[in-house]
């Protein structure tokens, strides 16, 4: 099974913090890792390969310290690590991100089966993953917490709202997956031995075949006009007492806020 | 303080740290309660390739050595030293393989050690020979091909859970410690099986087990080196692994060192955090300092031994002396600092000074190592003119 | 086109420097500069900058088609099992303000089985003007490939110049394709909606960095803009009883993708009796239930209450509660009007889950709990002693 991962780095938003003073964001200092949900499809990508045989490939679209990631794939155990890098693509939205990764997938040859996270946890717009698919007219499975091939098909349990939907698709397909689909592995140190030495294959906008027109700045519909941080919640009101003073008092103030 | 790791070497504290931190701190408390044993943790470690950091690349090691392993066990026991000492009790029972193992023996046993898909345990302690080694009444006879052990070992860690035992037993019993044999002994081999696992004060969570012998037919094969090396075999296989120990203890201190500042900063009297009371700084900086002193020690030995010195007994007594002794100091000031809540359960330091105790006493007792170390000395200025 | 510091402007402060998430400005001789290898145009400075030193320019890439020939507000109504989702009705409430400021007409998509037809009324008495109904056997489930299609050749006849979609699992499907397909702009997961004035264009206001910062985001040189809205954010719309609107039906086409993608089984979740998403009380169990069995106490608060239950990761890590109920950033965003936490510490990944509920209740015997910085009201206490009395006391007080 020839299966391709898109991953993103992204700085650790849990550990972002706002700057009281200026009310902004204080990035620095804030590590760089691989979105958490691209953990979870890299190691999905392993133990698929581990059932069906073939081999992983991780490609990434970002600044040339993206390459940390791809590393840190390859160090999991993914087989082969590609950088789309180039000027061309800063600023790129969330239309462009998916056209130039789709450009680059098929410059990699055939493959079975892409795998993206659910969303990455900076922009959290979730839409990469069906952008690629539509870009590639390839069949789509989303939200997926199980996946397994049978027959040449694959089957995918979807995690949606209050059940989950079991489907089957043709391959090649693109399907994102969410967290509680699997326990990422760590990278083990053989395989950060053998990460330290790999080759990152770097390929540029105009080697990947991509339009000027459709990526960066250029190929975004959608830009950023404004970035703000929320108010900050306060007044929150600590009760005192005894357990049945509490809980009383609290069932006032709920039953006096209409709210039930 | 920059001890200058290489960048493998700090590979392997980062990992290690990121596992510990992620997988055991989250569950250390429960373990401890249930004295349940960490498989799973265990099984972590080894898709990490973190369990034959000190064994040779060609038996599926990372060809490292004492010092990558005390790096890791130290990493592991600042979380919990239970876990920690089930890590590094693996080692005691695979080095005697190591060091005077033949080809086929290490063929054998060493790859799944390396891999972490078996445990190892060091079987040498009996309820009559604790410190006097010598004195064990276990006894292997020797039956055509194979030797018929007889005995019972007790407080064995990893007992019951590991898969391959270094097992010693008298098989000359008049030639003294001279007549003792170092056998291994697979699990499951009929006429051995393991008696209740221990209730202890702490390292609750790593598994401490009788073994016992009765008429459990081993292979000759499976004796290691000779009939009568028993005894050179288990003291070489201490002196080696007694850093690891070291590396435990302070492990085990450098944990309780970071609660207790950090509570220090927290916790407010008198309006301001007791960090700033000249009474708790004075407690946290002798901590502090005894345990850098433990770690330079410890790391001195470690790398020593990684030269190639040929005798360290004096130094590896003095790293697991100096780091326990430390361990059990700096546990009990952290319990002293955190003061009442330092006594609950649910912060963790009391429990890091129920785990330091055993490092003051296995392995050797503080007060064998003070005579090793003084006999040592002694000869070493007889020796000088 | 790029990025540009703006150097009488500047005056070395700094401020810019740690808000790049890229580490790509420095300040150098007093002046920030901005290494270009490492800049990902993001746009984080630049409203750091006090003296608006720095300037992102946009060649303003000409639109592909005439901007005026697109007209109306579009609302995906969102149908499950032949019922509209409550979702839809919020997007009618919030579609109703923008037509109103735009002065153009609000319309509803209907997609499903032949017998969705009768709910088009429903919708145009919560305010569209008009119904565009498409029915097929083929479409009474949600499916990637007959619903965007059928979506986008609605788009290409119709031309709407807004289109709103809920941001359900369906919608977090759907909209990507579409917007894709079109390639046009697409805004996800969006708490504010607003007309930008001069542009006559939709500003899109959302979450992102984990609910740490809010950005505002236009595509005003494409169409149609198309928008997935968190639900309970926006209100619903009125029911006019008695509404007039039109109907217009088109024909689903089918083709051979349809058949790619094959549903084989839906796995209902027992456990769950009320969509958390959809729910307007939500009481959750985090950790400190120590045990599956101990969410009764919660079921029975939640039951009190009228309310869903709702867990934290740690408690589905545990395998103590169906992932259906989890909260959080790996799991659902929820905004109720009262949101009850037992025995939840309030890690920055629950937080990002539920902190813009109306009314937040803390029960944790930790004062020093993180979720007390968000709770409008906070006890300290033992849980398995505060959450039994709270839900007498709520039976007591309610009758």
């Amino acid at each position: 099974m020839n299966i391709i991962v898109c991953i993103k780095q992204v700085p650790e938003t849990t550990e972002v913090k706002i700057n009281p003073e200026t009310n902004t964001l204080i990035r620095e200092g804030v590590p760089s890792i691989i979105n958490p949900f691209d953990e979870n499809a890299i190691e999905e990508a392993l133990k698929l390969k581990e059932k069906n045989g073939g081999k992983v490939t991780v490609i990434t679209m970002g600044p040339p310290q993206a390459s940390e990631a791809l590393k840190k794939a390859l160090a999991m155990g993914a087989d082969e690590a590609v950088l789309i890098s180039d000027r061309a693509f800063a600023g790129s939205d969330t239309l462009a991100t998916s056209y130039a990764l789709s450009r680059a997938i098929k410059k990699l040859g055939e493959f079975d089966l892409i795998i993206c996270g659910k969303q990455a946890i900076d922009g959290d717009t979730a839409q990469v993953g069906p952008g690629i698919a539509e870009w590639l007219g390839l069949p789509q499975v989303t939200f997926v917490v199980k996946a397994g091939v049978e027959g040449g098909k694959l089957v995918a349990e979807r995690l949606l709202e209050d059940e989950n939907e079991v489907v089957e698709t043709k391959l090649p397909a693109a399907i994102t997956v969410v967290k509680q689909i699997n326990e990422p592995r760590y990278p083990s140190l053989k395989g950060q031995m053998r990460a330290k030495k790999a080759e990152i294959r770097t390929i540029n906008a105009a080697e990947v075949g991509a339009e000027e027109s459709k990526v960066g700045l250029k190929g975004s519909p959608t830009w950023v006009v404004r970035i703000f941080t929320p108010p900050p919640k306060t007044g929150g009101e600590m009760l005192s007492g005894s357990v049945d003073e509490m809980a009383e008092a609290l069932a006032l103030k709920i039953k006096k806020n209409g709210v039930c | 303080m920059n001890y200058f790791l290489t960048e493998e070497q700090q590979m392997i504290k980062d990992l290690c740290r990121k596992i510990s931190q992620e997988k055991v701190l989250p569950v250390r408390l429960e373990l401890d309660e249930k004295g349940e044993f960490p498989r799973e943790i265990m099984k972590t470690f080894s898709e990490a390739d973190l369990c034959g950091l000190y064994l040779p690349e060609q038996y599926g090691g990372f060809g490292g050595g004492t010092f990558e392993f005390c790096i890791a066990v130290e990493e592991i026991s600042r979380v919990c030293g239970g876990v920690g000492v089930t890590f590094a009790a693996s080692a005691l029972g695979a080095v005697p393989i190591l060091l005077f193992g033949s080809e086929d023996q290490k063929k054998k046993y060493l790859p799944d050690i390396a891999s972490g898909k078996k445990l190892a345990a060091f079987g040498l302690t009996e309820a009559n020979a604790g410190s006097d080694a010598g004195g064990m009444e276990t006894t292997a006879k020797k039956d055509g091909d194979n030797y018929i052990i007889n005995g019972t070992k007790q407080w064995i860690t990893n007992g019951g859970e590991a898969d391959t035992y270094t097992v010693f037993a008298m098989t000359d019993k008049k030639k003294g410690s001279r007549g003792a044999t170092a056998f291994i002994v697979e699990k499951d081999t009929p006429g051995f099986s393991f008696g209740k696992k221990e209730n202890k004060m702490g390292i609750r969570c790593s598994a401490t087990r009788e073994l016992v012998f009765q008429d459990c037919k081993v292979p000759a094969k499976n004796i290691i080196g000779k009939e009568g090396m028993g005894f050179i075999i288990a003291m070489k296989t201490l002196d080696m692994t007694r850093p690891g120990i070291g590396a435990q203890a302070l492990g085990i201190a450098q944990g309780a060192l970071d609660e207790a500042a950090k509570y220090s900063r927290e916790r407010v009297q008198f309006g301001k955090p007791i960090s700033s009371l000249q009474a708790i700084q004075h407690i946290l900086a002798d901590m502090a300092t005894q345990v850098e002193a433990a770690r330079a020690l410890v790391y001195a030995t470690a790398k020593s031994i990684d030269s190639g010195v040929k005798d360290f007994t004096k130094d590896a007594s003095m790293c697991k002396l100096f780091a326990s002794d430390t361990a059990m100091r700096v546990t009990t000031d952290a319990v002293q600092v955190l003061a009442g809540y330092g006594y609950m359960k649910e912060y963790p330091v009391e429990k890091m000074m129920r785990d330091a105790k055993i490092t003051q006493i296995y392995e050797g007792t503080n007060q064998i190592q003070r005579n090793q170390i003084a006999l040592k000395l002694i000869k070493e200025s007889a020796s000088k003119k | 086109m790029g990025i540009k510091i703006i150097g009488e402007k500047c005056i070395g402060c700094k401020i810019c420097v740690p808000a790049c998430p890229f580490q790509a400005i420095d300040v150098v001789d007093r002046k920030a500069v901005i290494d270009e290898t490492k800049c990902n145009l993001c746009g984080a400075c630049v409203d750091t900058c006090k003296f608006k030193a720095i300037m992102i320019e946009r060649e303003v890439v000409a639109p592909k088609v005439n901007l005026s020939d697109y007209k109306g507000i579009w609302v995906f109504a969102e149908q499950r099992g032949d019922e509209i989702q409550e979702v839809t009705l919020e997007l009618l409430g919030e579609g109703r303000k923008l037509a109103g400021e735009l002065g153009e007409e609000l319309c509803a998509v209907l997609m499903g089985s032949p017998s969705i037809e009768k709910k088009a009324g429903e919708l145009i008495e919560h305010g569209a003007d008009k119904v565009y109904v498409v029915t097929d056997k083929a479409l009474s489930r949600y499916s990637t490939f007959p619903y965007t299609r059928t979506f986008v050749s609605l788009i290409n006849k119709y031309k709407p110049e807004i289109v709103l979609v809920g941001a359900t699992t369906i919608g977090r499907d759907l909209a990507p394709r579409i917007a894709a397909r079109i390639k046009t702009g697409l805004t996800a997961d969006c708490t504010g909606l607003a007309i930008e004035p001069e542009k006559k264009a939709l500003m899109q206001t959302r979450p992102a960095f984990g609910g740490n910062i809010m950005a505002t985001i236009m595509s005003e040189n494409h169409r149609p803009q198309i928008a997935t809205v968190r639900h309970k954010v926006m209100k619903k719309a009125a029911k006019e009883k008695g509404r007039k609107g039109e109907i217009i039906k088109d024909q689903f086409k089918p083709e051979a993708e349809d058949a790619l993608v094959k549903i084989r089984e839906i796995i209902k979740d027992k456990t769950v009796k009320v969509n958390l998403a959809e729910a307007e009380i939500i009481v959750s169990g985090g950790r400190g239930l120590g045990e599956a069995k101990n969410f009764k106490l919660v079921e029975e608060l939640a039951l009190a209450l009228g309310g869903a239950v709702g867990a934290s990761r740690a408690t589905v890590d545990a395998g103590w509660i169906s992932s259906h109920h989890q909260v959080g950033q790996t799991g659902k965003t929820v905004c109720p009007k009262l949101y009850v936490a037992c025995g939840i510490s309030g890690a920055v990944q629950h937080l990002a889950g539920m902190s813009s509920s109306d009314i937040i209740v803390a029960i944790n015997k930790d004062p020093e709990a993180p979720i007390f910085k968000v709770a409008t009201y906070g006890i300290v206490g033992d849980l398995f002693e505060v959450v039994p009395a709270l839900t007498k006391k709520l039976k007591e007080v309610r009758g």
